[in-house]
């Protein structure tokens, strides 16, 4: 790609011949002008960004269908078809650079592309999808005749398995090593013989996004070598300041460094757990004050929330060594469990200074016997969860509406109404980080009455 | 073989007693004293370094004679003292490092891309960056972590009525890793306490990423939840997915209907069967069932095995007639049976490369038992209370009982851990060496073939 100040641009012959979709395999060879090298990754950025606050809402596969094709829509369109595949190929590139150059930053940029490219194929019809698995050059054979006819009883009873009364075994199906299919696997969403998957045409979108999601993350390793060995010291005075620019400006807070707001010391952490702790942090908290114990998913969790909210290294060993030496000792405490809450403020190991985990993180956790930690609108029964909404104060009316969002499998809705009952105020941005929660609540609280400790 | 004897034989001058041991306390079968002997004499160097050299060992120009020495090994020592990284490149030096600090416990871990022990050499953004690269695929079962089904025991504890949730478990996971994934090199080893270890050591296995051991492990996993949620197994659609329902009917359905029930009378009081009904989401059922069993206990003389199974009966006949109710009542009569019975598998241990595991043929501190390999075919035979312990073993090499070196020609061998050895030997490495030689000679043929071509003109 040859970014230049020209007017014209050259036809770019490299543009694969009408994929619907770019696969992003190789980086294209056409002339890109400065002003565009910009904008088109500005563009594609709002939609990255709207395809990861919709996931973080919770919204399901079809909605994001929906979503990303409004999204691509208002952002990505253009009179010219081809001009609109060169915006879609730049833009990706251009943030492939600016996305390259951290392990946090290439994984949200994994993330999000994977999700993009996964509902845009969704939106195709079957043989436009087919095309582009060809692009893919994948050796998969369609399974027929005898074989079929051999695993059609338990094809059906994978289809039932899912939902489906009336097992409707469709007609083409693919053999396929099982790596090659990760989420169908993981959700046994397909029937597994002899370490092959039999994935049905409707299930290729599995098979695609895991292709894609690993060759753009073997890409962005290369990128970032390109970029720390020769690129950004050339381009220092041209697009490396808008590369570095294009990264800070979209990404929301992490909480690592605590604010005004996050400054808590110990002998007030009781207080405050009870009034700005979100919920799934006060029974955590809860748990570790009745069991003197959490196991390591809790730990985490709550670890690293109290340590967005301010507390510092040397009150989260002595909180921490308070509790669990009632139940281990504190000799057990500072051999097995010291090491672990320095690990998470990066003071062993490889010394990274690990962030609080955001709602989403939480929401997908799998908390298993013997936890607590998780998102209690996910993962406590109904039952649970209205006798924990009821000691934070909420009146019946507010926790049937609480109720409906859980229902409804909008978590972080869910939250969000409850911080608006506790508070008696809106939350519009709309909750998607425990300490965000907190810090609103302190906010919140503060000004009530600026000087007493809340 | 008790305490005493062990105590008493260290008067004896056929082992050598540097130390007598003066405060015999309640559990004092597992010290460093014993170890020194079962790492000099007893612990099978050769053969754990055969296996996780797979092969390369250097006889054929397609060995990679540097492959073991890129493993990492974990020692736990005597004063919890840990030290991670560690990396051998031959037998005698693993077996002179172990020889020279007798760790408490010996962990494996991934092979890395460089040895371990060199990785500060290299740095983290160039092209040689310290990142594991084979790691078998391996599965961690706690009996801890069904605490809430079993009544005989908790915690550490294990005994002959509990222990058959583990044989289920073993059955359960080896037969899906070898029908459904196709896997064929699989070795399981008790934890030495309360588990069993599985270790796929398939180049396929081997080679998987953290994404795919994600997935298999997700295959694997049905029970979802803690205290906080009353449905722990929710089994939805209108049938079982092809592996669960085999698993249902070829081993937990009989397991849960028999031994289970025999063993721990799920139903015999109020506190266990409530904890039954609590899992039906029809309050209308649980009530009509409650109500039937309340009045029952105080006419019944029949024994707790009898009543137990009386009322699984009951249950399964009035959910039968009523599931049509709701669909979480299609299959609520498999939830609890798979509640009770299906393994549950430690997620973690599973899905990253680098995770560390306690290798096999270590001796468990609290118990002083060596972690054997379990036969998975025989799997129902196997007593975790007749493992050979360390004092078991000593007392055997003082009475002559057994040799040093197991030899595998002779069939009089029938010392403690021979027996282990041998099947570790016949059953797991040599199959597992005899794949790997064809693998590493078929890849030198197409690599060597590949460059043959490369000069055709």
């Amino acid at each position: 790609m040859e970014v230049i100040r020209s007017q014209k641009r050259t036809a770019s012959n490299d543009v694969v011949s009408n994929p619907k979709i770019p696969l992003y395999l190789t980086a294209p060879q056409m002339e890109v002008r400065l002003e565009e090298f910009e904008l088109f990754a500005i563009d594609r950025l709002r939609v990255l960004k709207g395809v990861s606050d919709g996931l973080a809402r919770g919204k399901n596969p079809k909605e994001m269908d929906e979503v990303v094709n409004t999204l691509w829509k208002e952002n990505m369109r253009h009179s010219d078809a081809s001009e609109m595949v060169n915006k879609d190929i730049i833009s990706h590139f251009v943030l492939r650079l600016v996305y390259c150059r951290s392990d946090e930053l290439k994984k949200w940029f994994l993330s999000m592309e994977t999700a993009l490219f996964r509902h845009r194929f969704r939106l195709q019809n079957l043989e436009a999808q087919r095309a582009i698995v060809g692009e893919f050059g994948l050796p998969y054979k369609a399974v027929t005749g005898a074989e079929l006819e051999s695993l059609k009883e338990r094809l059906g009873q994978v289809v039932r398995s899912l939902g489906q009364i009336s097992p409707s075994v469709e007609a083409v199906y693919y053999k396929v090593p099982f790596e090659e299919v990760p989420d169908l696997v993981a959700g046994r969403r397909v029937l597994i013989q002899k370490g092959y998957a039999f994935v049905a045409g409707s299930q290729l979108v599995s098979l695609v996004v895991t292709q894609f999601r690993s060759h753009i993350s073997k890409a962005l390793i290369l990128t970032n070598r390109k970029w720390t060995t020769t690129i950004r010291e050339r381009e220092k005075d041209r697009l490396t300041p808008i590369v570095e620019a294009l990264s800070t400006t979209y990404l929301g807070p992490d909480y690592s460094q605590s604010s005004e707001y996050a400054d808590i010391s110990l002998k007030d952490i009781d207080q405050v757990s009870k009034s700005s702790f979100p919920l799934c942090m006060r029974h955590l908290f809860e748990k570790l004050r009745e069991d003197h114990h959490l196991k390591h998913g809790g730990r985490m969790q709550l670890g690293l929330f109290l340590k967005g909210v301010g507390l510092k290294l040397d009150d989260a060993l002595a909180f921490w060594r308070a509790e669990f030496s009632k139940k281990v000792g504190s000799e057990r405490f500072d051999k097995e469990y010291a090491y672990g809450i320095r690990h998470n403020y990066g003071k062993e190991g490889k010394r990274t200074d690990y962030t609080p985990y955001a709602c989403q993180k939480i929401i997908s956790s799998a908390p298993g016997a013997g936890d607590h930690h998780g998102c209690p609108y996910r993962h406590f029964s109904e039952d649970n969860l209205r006798a924990a909404l009821g000691r934070m104060g909420l009146s019946s009316r507010g926790m049937e509406d609480v109720m409906d969002k859980v229902r409804n499998k909008h978590y972080q809705l869910a939250c969000t109404l409850t911080f608006e009952a506790v508070y008696g105020t809106s939350c519009d941005a709309g909750i998607n980080h425990p300490n965000q929660y907190f810090e609103e609540s302190q906010k919140i609280l503060k000004s009530k009455t600026p000087a007493a400790p809340v | 073989m008790t305490r005493e004897e062990g105590e008493s034989r260290g008067d004896d001058t056929m082992i050598d007693a540097p130390q007598q041991i003066t405060n015999p306390k309640p559990e004092e079968f597992f010290n460093v004293h014993y170890l020194r002997i079962y790492y000099g004499n007893l612990f099978p160097y050769t053969d754990i370094h055969k296996w996780l050299s797979y092969g390369h060992d250097g006889k054929h120009p397609g060995c990679d004679e540097y492959y073991f020495g890129r493993r990492e090994f974990s020692f736990t020592l005597e004063n919890d003292v840990y030290l991670r990284y560690k990396s051998f490149k031959t037998a005698s030096a693993l077996e002179d490092s172990i020889k020279s600090c007798f760790p408490y416990k010996i962990d494996i871990g991934a092979v890395y891309s460089v040895d371990p022990d060199k990785r500060h050499a290299y740095s983290q953004t160039g092209t040689n960056v310290f990142t594991p690269v084979e790691r078998e695929l391996v599965f961690d079962i706690d009996i801890t972590d069904y605490d809430d089904v079993r009544y005989c025991c908790s915690g550490a504890d294990v005994c002959s009525k509990c222990w058959p949730l583990m044989t289920v478990a073993i059955k359960v996971i080896h037969t899906s890793l070898i029908e459904d994934f196709g896997f064929k090199h699989i070795l399981w080893v008790f934890s030495g306490r309360r588990g069993v270890h599985c270790w796929v050591c398939d180049p396929k296995a081997r080679r998987m990423t953290n994404e795919q051991r994600s997935a298999v492990a997700e295959y694997f996993r049905v029970y979802k939840g803690n205290e906080n949620n009353a449905r722990k197994v929710a089994l939805m659609g209108y049938s079982l997915h092809p592996f669960l329902a085999r698993s249902y009917v070829d081993f937990l359905k009989g397991f849960f209907e028999g031994e289970l029930q025999a063993n721990q009378s799920i139903f015999s009081s109020k506190d266990k069967y409530d904890k039954i009904l609590e899992m039906i989401s029809d309050q209308d059922i649980q009530s009509e069932l409650r109500e039937k069993w309340e009045n029952s206990a105080r006419s019944s003389s029949l024994s707790e095995e009898a009543i137990s199974l009386t009322r699984w009966e009951q249950l399964k006949n009035t959910l039968q007639s009523k599931k049509h109710k709701a669909p979480t009542l299609r299959m609520c009569v498999e939830e609890i049976v798979f509640t009770f019975t299906y393994p549950r598998i430690d997620l973690e241990v599973s899905k990253h490369m680098n995770h560390l595991l306690k290798a096999p043929f270590c001796v468990h501190p609290k118990t002083g038992r060596v972690c054997v390999p379990i036969d998975p075919n025989n799997c129902d035979e196997f007593d975790p209370l007749a493992v050979p312990t360390l004092s078991q073993l000593i007392e055997e090499i003082n009475s002559g009982g057994s040799k040093m070196d197991v030899d595998d020609d002779d069939d009089t061998d029938t010392s403690l851990l021979g027996k282990s050895i041998k099947f570790f030997r016949s059953s797991f490495l040599e199959p597992l060496l005899k794949s790997c030689k064809e693998e590493i000679e078929s890849s030198y043929k197409t690599k060597i073939g590949k460059s043959k071509d490369s000069f055709s003109w």
